[in-house]
């Protein structure tokens, strides 16, 4: 059985975390709440998927990382990137497709990613990247670094064989992995309840010699303490764990998506579980931030998506002589 | 009993790895009268095609092999011997001959039997033939190695020891030649001697090799008896710059074959084998930093950086020039680039031959090592 | 020194010889070494053919079994290069590519391109292919012509032990994703190969045996087939040029049009099957960039439009033989308008 942890409070992070924390939480969900204004104007080419709503899971998690370690993140991948330091101007560029994105216009909403970073991209691919991670953590097991490697997927990847195998190998292996399901309650169109045989993708864990643990995905602290234990666990060679976070996402699987498969559950979510009014309402009321203080990073998180995607809209898109490069380091 | 006056004409091993040779063309008849030295037919291996020479005086009384055999190295190809004896003992060798022939049997030819020395810590391979008393060392040039003397070895070998060796960076030895300078691999042949308690040596060179048994002979005079230089580096400015780098940067084929047909004068001497096997060396690891740490001791910018001449100075021991008419890589220097001891030093040209004029023209090298052995 | 060994030592002695030079050379795979949690011996089986074998106890920790999922020791193998290791995974039979191609293609080919030129994922994926061995339909197909479909992605195929040992150290020394194609009925072929460590680059083909008349292009295993028949057309005053491309991505195409350009007649053999294969790329190609030389028909040599067969019978006439090749090159010869 997997163990449903309760969220708290007083997590031991200091005040310069906590705003750290509501800055990159807030500077996900403006980027994407903008993302989904501007895409609506038809300017972006392509498909975008908005992690808005999501964003306790990608920063409570993160907020433990370092440059020892990387991450692999889905088609929903901008909240993963930003959590990581992927610089938010360059994302919105590649978004726009332009020569000054973070992929100089070649990969894309999709394919975001930054290896200098330690993110191996969003993938287009569900369940891409859970065998990656194998890889990364199986390099840093081998390189001695006490890096982990730590793997974003969906609820749809969960019944991936890619991210089963994945999960089998990392416990064979003991590899410094953790494993963060995200259960937004929807695959594309069609409902997780229906489509996870269990009935928690954590109870999945036991099945292959893991911990599981299952999460409030709308609370930041609980999110931030289980995936502590995780990482710490990991980086002392215990092995893997998979996390699953609960929550809900507050667009469509992509910008598009009329949605018509839903309840009223996102309206319900916005006004009272929403991670970043939960945050805000434990850190002012025990005292350690101040409403002014989370007032101001609002602003200035506005005018940088404000500034990204005015730069990105004024960037440069690659030309001819840019189609045929990076295909190979050598030729 | 054969007589023992007739001489057998054999397949020759040309090589460590030659095992058949193809008469292409026999440049004598039956009848003709044949001195030692002279051109007796055109042979075709893989490797290499060149004029087998005459060992004996005396007619050509048969041949056993005709023009377009394929025959195994040591196989009797042809007779020799002086007009009194009669036919039927010509006869009866040339029976026995084309049996063997036929059958396939053929007595084993010994080549040279290969070894190898640690030399400041690196390996050096060598290749020994014959067991005289005097001893002659062969050096090969740039990107050569010790099978280019496959021609001139046997020869000298009759009643000599001679050794051929790789340079490091070349053939088999280790692949390593630190800082590429003519000390660093004049040390090694040095080294090369001590390891094999050789006290004094008839010195050869080729090219580069040239410049570094010259190097050898001016440091250490008591340990050289005699110096012969094949087309030595060094002497004189003038270089085919363009044929060293290209040599050293090419990666394939169609980059190589050109720059290997400038270092004979009858470009149809470059076979694919021998194109092929320089590839598999330049492939090996540690072989293209060893040819470009080289190229810097060769070459300042586009004209030679050694200085044969003033080394010739310092060399007490009778010096012998073999030079081919043809050589489009190091042209032949004029009498007053030798240096002040050019009036003792014996300057042979070959015509008809290119930069690798003991290729080219095998029993000229021969005679001049020979003459210089001789002037001792 | 060059001596004779096999393209199984030959492959070998190329994984033993990097896994010395550069720690950061790992190789896993199904049953690399074998006996992981059994109680018997470890390095069991050194792989399925034994080409791995004797690795496991010489670098401790950097070989290591895997359970069978291909999807994740690909992938791990991939996402372990673009953390600074240099993994050769081995796909035990390219007919698994199946059911971990995604990591392969989308993944590892994708990466330089798609993060615009910032990733490096110097992987190498070693593979068994072709028929013979009565391994049957799933165990027997040549399916390089879908990797060298795929931009990003470089494809070698070496046909004998001294092409196996360079191609492979190469492979491990480029900084691309490399799927290294080992034909199984060749792993007891012999052949000269220098003991020293060597390279052979990509995109360079060898011309294994020069020709005026027909230019003979053959991948892998139907090398040999090639020469086998050039040695008989000999005899009737045919010369065939026998071109072995060794690595069908990136293709030497210069080689090939130059000698097409020479003989004005191609043959091409290709043991995979003939919808979209390597003799139809290399027909193509030839058609397009050198039609006015071109004095026959290009003819192609390759197996039928057909799952590998069980029975001997019909597997020694599913593959390409040097009587096939022959009749090709007849055909370009004899052919009037």
């Amino acid at each position: 059985m997997s163990q449903t942890l309760p969220s708290y409070a007083g997590s031991g992070l200091d005040d310069k975390s906590l705003l750290e924390a509501y800055r990159i939480m807030r500077t996900i969900r403006e980027f994407e709440e903008r993302v989904h204004r501007e895409f609506a104007t038809g300017e972006i080419p392509g498909f975008v998927h908005l992690y808005a709503g999501e964003e306790a899971s990608a920063v409570g998690v993160c907020m433990h990382l370092d440059g020892r370690d990387a991450i692999a993140s889905t088609h929903r991948g901008h909240g993963h990137c930003i959590a990581k330091g992927v610089d938010v101007k360059a994302m919105m560029a590649e978004i726009y497709g332009r020569q000054t994105g973070s992929c100089h216009g070649k990969g894309g909403s999709m394919h975001i990613a930054d290896l200098s970073k330690g993110m191996l991209g969003a993938n287009g691919i569900v369940g891409g990247g859970p065998p990656l991670i194998c890889g990364t953590a199986l390099a840093a097991k081998l390189q001695g670094t006490g890096g982990v490697g730590v793997a974003f997927f969906g609820d749809g990847a969960s019944n991936q064989g890619t991210t089963l195998e994945a999960l089998n190998l990392a416990t064979v292996w003991n590899l410094p992995a953790v494993f963060v399901a995200e259960n937004n309650g929807y695959a594309e169109a069609t409902s997780s309840t229906w489509s996870v045989a269990s009935d928690n993708i954590a109870d999945r864990a036991a099945g292959f010699g893991m911990p599981g643990v299952i999460i409030d995905g709308f609370d930041f602290f609980a999110v931030y303490e289980a995936a502590g234990e995780a990482i710490q666990r990991a980086r002392e060679g215990g092995g893997p764990t998979l996390i699953e976070v609960k929550f809900t996402r507050y667009f469509g699987h992509f910008e598009g998506d009329q949605q018509t498969y839903r309840g009223d559950e996102v309206a319900r979510a916005r006004e009272t579980l929403d991670c970043l009014l939960q945050f805000r309402r434990r850190a002012v009321d025990a005292g350690h931030l101040g409403t002014g203080q989370l007032d101001d990073i609002d602003a200035e998180v506005g005018t940088l998506i404000d500034a990204a995607v005015a730069e990105a809209r004024a960037a440069p898109k690659p030309t001819d002589a840019d189609l045929t490069t990076d295909v190979y380091v050598s030729y | 009993m054969p007589d023992e006056r007739i001489r057998k004409v054999t397949m020759p091993k040309w090589g460590l790895s030659m095992t058949t040779g193809k008469i292409m063309e026999w440049l004598v008849a039956e009848g003709d009268e044949v001195t030692d030295g002279i051109d007796l037919a055109e042979i075709d291996t893989d490797k290499i095609a060149g004029a087998l020479e005459s060992m004996s005086d005396g007619v050509l009384r048969r041949i056993v092999a005709p023009a377009g055999s394929d025959v195994p190295v040591g196989a009797t190809i042809a007779l020799v011997a002086p007009a009194e004896v009669p036919d039927s003992e010509i006869d009866e060798a040339a029976a026995v001959a084309r049996e063997q022939l036929e059958s396939g049997v053929v007595e084993e030819v010994a080549g040279p039997t290969v070894g190898s020395v640690e030399v400041d810590g690196r390996s050096i391979s060598y290749a020994t033939l014959g067991d005289g008393d005097e001893v002659v060392v062969l050096v090969h040039g740039y990107g050569g190695d010790k099978n280019s003397w496959l021609f001139v070895q046997e020869p000298l070998a009759r009643e000599r020891t001679v050794h051929a060796i790789d340079l490091p960076g070349h053939g088999t030895s280790s692949k390593d030649v630190g800082d590429g300078s003519l000390d660093t691999l004049a040390r090694t042949v040095t080294g090369f001697l001590d390891a094999l308690g050789i006290s004094a040596t008839h010195l050869v060179g080729h090219s580069l090799g040239g410049a570094v048994v010259a190097t050898v002979a001016a440091a250490h005079p008591d340990r050289v008896r005699s110096l012969t230089l094949v087309a030595p580096a060094g002497f004189g400015p003038e270089v085919d710059a363009d044929y060293l780098r290209g040599f050293a940067s090419a990666t394939s084929r169609r980059e190589l074959k050109p720059h290997v047909g400038k270092l004979f004068a009858d470009e149809g001497q470059v076979t694919r084998q021998l194109v092929d096997d320089l590839l598999k060396y330049k492939r090996l690891d540690g072989v293209s930093a060893a040819l470009d740490a080289l190229l810097a001791t060769l070459l300042n910018e586009d004209r030679q950086a050694i200085d044969a001449a003033a080394l010739l100075n310092e060399v007490r021991a009778p010096t012998v020039l073999v030079w081919g008419r043809a050589d489009r890589v190091l042209p032949a220097p004029a009498a007053e680039a030798l240096g002040d001891r050019a009036s003792l030093i014996h300057l042979h040209v070959v015509d008809g031959a290119g930069h690798m004029v003991h290729m080219e023209a095998p029993s000229a090298v021969v005679a001049a090592v020979e003459s210089a052995i001789k002037e001792v | 020194m060059a001596r004779t060994i096999s393209y199984r030592e030959a492959i070998n002695e190329a994984l033993a010889q990097e896994m010395e030079r550069d720690q950061r050379v790992i190789v896993m795979g199904e049953d690399n070494a074998g006996g992981e949690g059994s109680p018997g011996e470890m390095d069991a089986w050194g792989g399925v053919l034994g080409v791995t074998k004797g690795l496991y106890d010489r670098f401790p920790g950097r070989v290591l079994d895997t359970p069978i999922s291909e999807s994740a020791f690909i992938g791990a193998a991939i996402g372990a290069a673009t953390r600074g290791m240099r993994p050769v995974a081995e796909l035990m039979f390219i007919d698994f590519m199946g059911v971990c191609f995604d990591q392969i293609f989308n993944q590892a080919a994708k990466f330089r391109y798609m993060f615009g030129g910032k990733a490096v994922t110097p992987v190498v994926i070693r593979t068994m292919y072709g028929a013979g061995l009565r391994a049957a339909a799933q165990h027997s197909q040549a399916l390089y012509p879908l990797f060298t479909h795929i931009p990003g992605l470089k494809v070698v195929v070496p046909s004998s032990p001294y092409e196996a040992k360079g191609l492979l150290i190469q492979a491990i020394r480029d900084d691309d994703p490399v799927i290294f194609c080992e034909h199984k009925l060749m792993y007891d072929v012999t052949g000269e190969v220098p003991e020293e460590s060597y390279t052979i680059p990509f995109g360079e083909a060898n011309i294994a045996r020069e020709g005026g008349d027909v230019t003979v292009v053959a991948i892998g295993r139907m090398v040999s087939m090639a020469m086998a028949a050039a040695d008989e057309l000999a005899g009737s005053g045919v010369q065939c040029e026998v071109i072995d491309p060794r690595t069908t991505s990136p293709l030497d195409t210069d080689t090939i049009l130059e000698s097409v350009e020479s003989t004005g007649r191609l043959v091409v053999v290709d043991e995979a099957t003939p919808r979209c294969n390597l003799a139809t790329d290399i027909s193509a190609l030839v058609a397009q960039e050198a039609f006015g030389s071109l004095r026959a028909p290009i003819q192609m040599v390759t197996a039928p439009h057909a799952p590998v067969p069980f029975s001997d019978a019909l597997e020694d006439l599913y593959i390409p033989d040097a009587q096939r090749v022959a009749n090709a090159v007849k055909a370009t010869v004899d052919w009037e308008r």
